[in-house]
C-alpha cells in the first residue's frame, strides 16, 4: 500500500471516528438537558402527528427561513438539496451491487446519477449565493465571523472538485471504490493518484471531523428546537422538567396566606 | 409628552431596513437595582459596583443555565449567522444599532458561551468570534439584553426556531447573579411579594377602587353590575392585570369584563392576595421568581375556593398563563376540569358571542374605526380556543360581532407577524423612554398605514403592557394617546344588559370616543 492510501484512510478512519463520537456526544447532551418549559413558538400544531410535519417541512422546505428571506432561502435550499442529491449518487462507491441487501437501493443509486451529477452545479450557485450575501448585505457581513466565510469556501472547494472530476479530469472510478469499498471492510484498495481527488477526499475529510465541533451542527440543532419540536397543549396536560419538580414541594411556602 | 434628549424618527411612506450605523444605542441602559430590591428576590446586591469573584460567579450560573435549559444548549449551538432574522427586530428597524440585530444579540452572549464552554473557542477564539468575559462584556450584556423586549418575532423566522427570548432572559438571570439586578423589573416583583401586585395597591385601596367601579356601572347602565373582590366560593377567579383596576383605558376593559360576567350570570370574583396577572419573573428569566409570584394564583383559587380561572388582557400574563402556569402552579385538578385552566376573557366571551348569550348595539360605536393589534406573547407564545391561531380569530371575531367598522392592517405586520409595540419584556419604564419610542416605529408605520387608507381612529389591544406603552409613544409620533383601547371596552360600548333602560342619544359612544 502506497502512503498516500494509508494517509488517506487514517485519515477517513479519524475523521469517521470524530464524526461519529461528536455528535453522539452531542445529541445525547441535548437529551439530557430538559426543556423545563413549553416554549413552542405558537401558532404551533397541538398533536405529535402535527409536530413531526413542522419538522418535516422545517428540514425539507426550510419554511421559516422562506417566511424570512426569499434569497437566503433560495440560495440555502439550492446548496442543501444540491448536496442531498450529490450525496445519493456518492452512494455507488459505497454499495457492492453483489450484496444481497442492494437490488432494494440499486436502482434508485442508478436513477439519482444524472441528477446528482448536475446537482453539484447547483450547489455551487447555492453557495456562491450565499458567499456574496454575506459580503453584499451589511446586516450579513456585520454578523460574519472568519468561519462563516471558511465554511463557504470550504464546500465550494468540495463541490468544485468534484465537479472537475466529473466533466474534466475524470479519476479512475473503480479503483477508488475499491478504496472506499476496502475503507468500509477496513482493508482500503490502492487510492488513484490524481490531484483533484486527493483534495476532494482532504477536504471532505476535515469537514467530517469538525461537523460536530462548529456551525455544521444546526443540522442536529433542528429536532432539538423546542420552540418547533413541541407540542402545545400546555393546558391539558402538565409538563414538568426533573429539576423543576423539585420545586413542587417547597414553593408558596414564604409568601402565602398573607392579608388572607 | 415629555422633552426628548434623542431624534424621534420619522415614519416613511413604505417600512425601510436601515443602515448598520454601530453604537447608535450603545448608551441605552436602565437602571440598576438597589441591593435592598436585589434581596427581595434572592439576588445579590452590589448597587452597580461589580463585586468580588463576579467573572467567576457568571460563568458558573451560565454552566448551570446550560445544564437546565435545552432551549439555550441548542440555540447558542445551532446559529449559522444566515442573517434571516437580521431586519426581523423592531428595536433593530428603529434604531439601525447592528447589536440590535437578534443574531447579534445572541451572539453577545454565545460570544463568552464559545470562550468558556467549546473546543472550537477555547483554542480558536478569533477564529469562531469568542470573547473573554470583560467588565466591558457585562455592561454591554446590561445594555443589549434590556433592549429586547423577548417579543420571539425572531424565532418565527429562524430556521432552527431560535428564541432571542430565551437567550436575554438567561442573560438577564446572569446579571442578577452578580449584582445587576434592573430596577423597574426587581422593584415590581418585590412589591408582588408584599402586596400582591405590581402596582403595590393594598387590599384596602384595591376594594375602594372596585366599589368606584361599581358605581360607575351602575350610572352607566342603571343596573348593579358588581365588581366582587374576595369572594369565598365564588365560580369563576378573575385574574387580571394591576393596571385594569385604574390605567387608562384599562380599567374600561375591567369594566367590560364584568358587563360579560353579569350577562352571563356568573359568580365571580378578583382576588387581593393574586391582584396580578403580570408576572415579571418571566421577563428576567427567573424559574424561582416566576413560580414565587405564580403560585399566589394557586393560594388565591384554594383559599376562596373557586371552580374555574380566567385571565383579563394581558400579553405575557397569559403567556405565563396559558403556556406555564400548569408548570409552576399545577395540578389542578381541585378545578372544574370542563373548562380549560386557565381560560383567556376572551375565550370566555367568545363562547358567549357563539351561544347567542349576548346582546350588542354594534351601531354605538360607529363613531370609531377599528384595528386590532396583536400583542406578541398572545401570538408567537400562546393560544386561544381549540385551534392553532386562535388567538388571531377570537379576538377579532368578537370585535367584528361589537363594531361595524374593523380593518386589519398590513399582513406582514400582524398575527405570528406582528411588530411589537415597542414596551414589552421589562422595558416599560421611563428611563428606556428612547429605545421605546424607536421600537415602536414598525408597529407606528402600520397603523399609521391603516389610518391614512382606511380612517382608521382606533387601535385595539388585549394586552396591560402595549396599551400603557401605545397610550404614552403615539404621541411623539402624531398620533392621539387614546387612540388605544381594550377590547372590551369597545365591547363595553355596544353590550346592552338585560334589563338596560336604552335613550337614544347615544351617549355610551360618546363617552368613550
Amino acid at each position: 500500500m502506497s502512503f498516500l492510501t494509508i494517509f488517506f484512510a487514517l485519515l477517513f478512519y479519524v475523521a469517521t471516528f470524530s464524526l461519529v463520537a461528536g455528535l453522539a456526544y452531542r445529541i445525547r447532551l441535548y437529551i439530557k438537558t430538559p426543556a423545563p418549559l413549553k416554549i413552542p413558538t405558537t401558532p404551533a400544531p397541538v398533536t405529535r402527528t402535527g409536530v413531526a410535519l413542522r419538522l418535516f417541512r422545517e428540514v425539507v422546505f426550510f419554511e421559516s427561513l422562506f417566511k424570512a428571506t426569499l434569497w437566503t432561502w433560495l440560495f440555502g435550499w439550492m446548496f442543501h438539496f444540491g448536496m442531498f442529491l450529490v450525496l445519493l449518487r456518492h452512494l455507488r462507491y459505497f454499495i457492492n451491487p453483489e450484496w444481497f441487501w442492494a437490488p432494494l437501493v440499486w436502482p434508485l443509486v442508478g436513477l439519482v446519477q444524472p441528477f446528482g451529477l448536475y446537482a453539484g452545479f447547483a450547489m455551487l450557485a447555492g453557495l456562491g449565493g450565499l458567499l456574496v450575501r454575506r459580503f453584499a448585505v451589511d446586516r450579513v457581513r456585520y454578523i460574519s465571523a472568519p468561519s462563516d466565510f471558511i465554511w463557504l469556501f470550504w464546500l465550494m472547494g468540495i463541490a468544485a472538485s468534484g465537479l472537475i472530476m466529473s466533466f474534466i479530469l475524470h479519476t479512475d472510478i473503480v479503483q477508488l471504490k475499491e478504496f472506499t469499498l476496502g475503507l468500509m471492510s477496513l482493508s482500503p484498495g490502492e487510492l488513484p493518484v490524481d490531484l483533484p481527488l486527493l483534495i476532494h477526499l482532504g477536504l471532505v475529510a476535515v469537514l467530517m471531523a469538525l461537523f460536530p465541533y462548529s456551525k455544521l451542527l444546526h443540522a442536529v440543532g433542528i429536532f432539538f428546537s423546542p420552540t418547533r419540536n413541541q407540542v402545545d397543549n400546555p393546558r391539558e396536560k402538565r409538563h414538568l422538567a426533573a429539576w423543576a419538580a423539585k420545586y413542587d414541594d417547597t414553593r408558596g411556602s414564604r409568601d402565602s396566606a398573607e392579608g388572607q | 409628552m415629555a422633552k426628548v434628549d434623542f431624534e424621534i424618527p420619522k415614519l416613511k411612506k413604505y417600512p425601510e431596513i436601515p443602515v448598520v450605523v454601530e453604537g447608535t444605542m450603545a448608551h441605552s441602559s436602565p437602571y440598576v437595582a438597589a441591593e435592598k430590591f436585589q434581596v427581595q428576590l434572592d439576588f445579590p446586591g452590589g448597587n452597580g459596583e461589580f463585586q468580588e469573584g463576579w467573572k467567576e460567579k457568571a460563568i458558573e450560573k451560565m454552566g448551570e443555565l446550560l445544564g437546565k435549559y435545552r432551549s439555550l444548549q441548542v440555540f447558542l449551538d445551532s446559529c449559522v449567522k444566515c442573517g434571516a432574522c437580521t431586519d426581523k427586530c423592531h428595536y433593530f428597524l428603529g434604531t439601525g444599532d447592528p447589536k440590535n440585530m437578534p443574531v447579534a444579540r445572541q451572539d453577545l452572549f454565545r460570544a463568552v458561551y464559545r470562550r468558556y464552554f467549546t473546543f472550537a473557542g477555547k483554542y480558536f477564539p478569533k477564529l469562531v468570534g469568542a470573547v473573554d468575559l470583560t467588565e466591558d462584556v457585562i455592561k454591554e450584556w446590561y445594555s443589549y439584553f434590556h433592549q429586547c423586549s423577548q417579543c420571539r418575532r425572531c424565532s418565527v423566522y429562524c430556521p432552527y426556531g431560535i428564541d432571542t427570548a430565551e437567550i436575554s432572559m438567561a442573560a438577564r438571570e446572569v446579571l442578577d447573579h452578580i449584582g445587576f439586578g434592573q430596577k423597574y423589573c426587581n422593584e415590581i416583583i418585590g412589591k408582588v411579594y408584599k402586596i400582591g401586585n405590581n402596582l403595590g395597591l393594598p387590599e384596602r385601596a384595591l376594594a375602594d377602587t372596585l366599589e368606584g367601579l361599581e358605581e360607575d356601572l351602575e350610572d352607566e347602565t342603571g343596573i348593579a353590575v358588581k365588581v366582587p373582590l374576595d369572594v369565598k366560593g365564588a365560580d369563576i377567579l378573575l385574574v387580571t392585570p394591576s393596571a385594569d383596576f385604574f390605567a387608562e383605558p384599562h380599567v374600561d376593559g375591567l369594566m367590560g369584563y364584568a358587563k360579560v360576567f353579569h350577562e352571563a350570570g356568573v359568580s365571580w370574583t378578583v382576588s387581593s392576595h393574586a391582584s396580578e396577572a403580570a408576572n415579571f419573573g418571566m421577563f428576567i428569566g427567573s424559574y424561582e421568581n416566576m413560580q414565587r409570584v405564580a403560585i399566589r394564583i394557586r393560594e388565591a383559587a384554594l383559599d376562596l375556593g373557586v371552580k374555574r380561572i380566567i385571565f383579563g388582557e394581558c400579553g405575557h400574563a397569559w403567556r405565563v398563563a396559558y403556556s406555564f402556569l400548569n408548570t409552576l402552579a399545577g395540578p389542578w385538578d381541585f378545578l372544574d376540569q370542563n373548562y380549560p385552566i386557565p381560560q383567556h376573557i376572551c375565550e370566555f366571551t367568545h363562547n358567549l358571542i357563539q351561544d347567542d348569550k349576548l346582546t350588542f348595539d354594534k351601531s354605538r360605536n360607529d363613531d370609531l374605526v377599528i384595528t386590532f393589534h396583536d400583542s406578541c406573547n398572545v401570538a408567537r407564545a400562546s393560544r386561544m380556543g381549540d385551534m392553532p391561531g386562535g388567538q388571531f380569530t377570537i379576538p377579532r371575531d368578537i370585535l367584528k360581532a361589537v363594531c361595524n367598522n374593523f380593518h386589519d392592517m398590513a399582513p406582514e405586520t400582524i398575527h405570528e407577524h406582528t411588530f411589537c409595540c415597542g414596551g414589552g419584556g421589562g422595558l416599560l419604564t421611563d428611563d428606556l423612554m428612547e429605545i421605546r419610542v424607536k421600537g415602536m416605529v414598525p408597529r407606528a408605520q402600520a397603523l399609521q398605514d391603516v389610518v391614512d387608507e382606511y380612517g382608521v381612529t382606533n387601535l385595539v389591544a388585549i394586552c396591560a403592557i402595549c396599551k400603557s406603552q401605545f397610550a404614552k409613544v403615539l404621541p411623539y409620533y402624531g398620533m392621539e394617546m387614546d387612540m388605544i383601547m381594550s377590547l372590551h371596552q369597545v365591547l363595553s360600548n355596544a353590550i346592552i344588559l338585560t334589563g338596560q333602560i336604552v335613550d337614544d342619544d347615544d351617549e355610551a359612544a360618546e363617552d368613550a370616543a
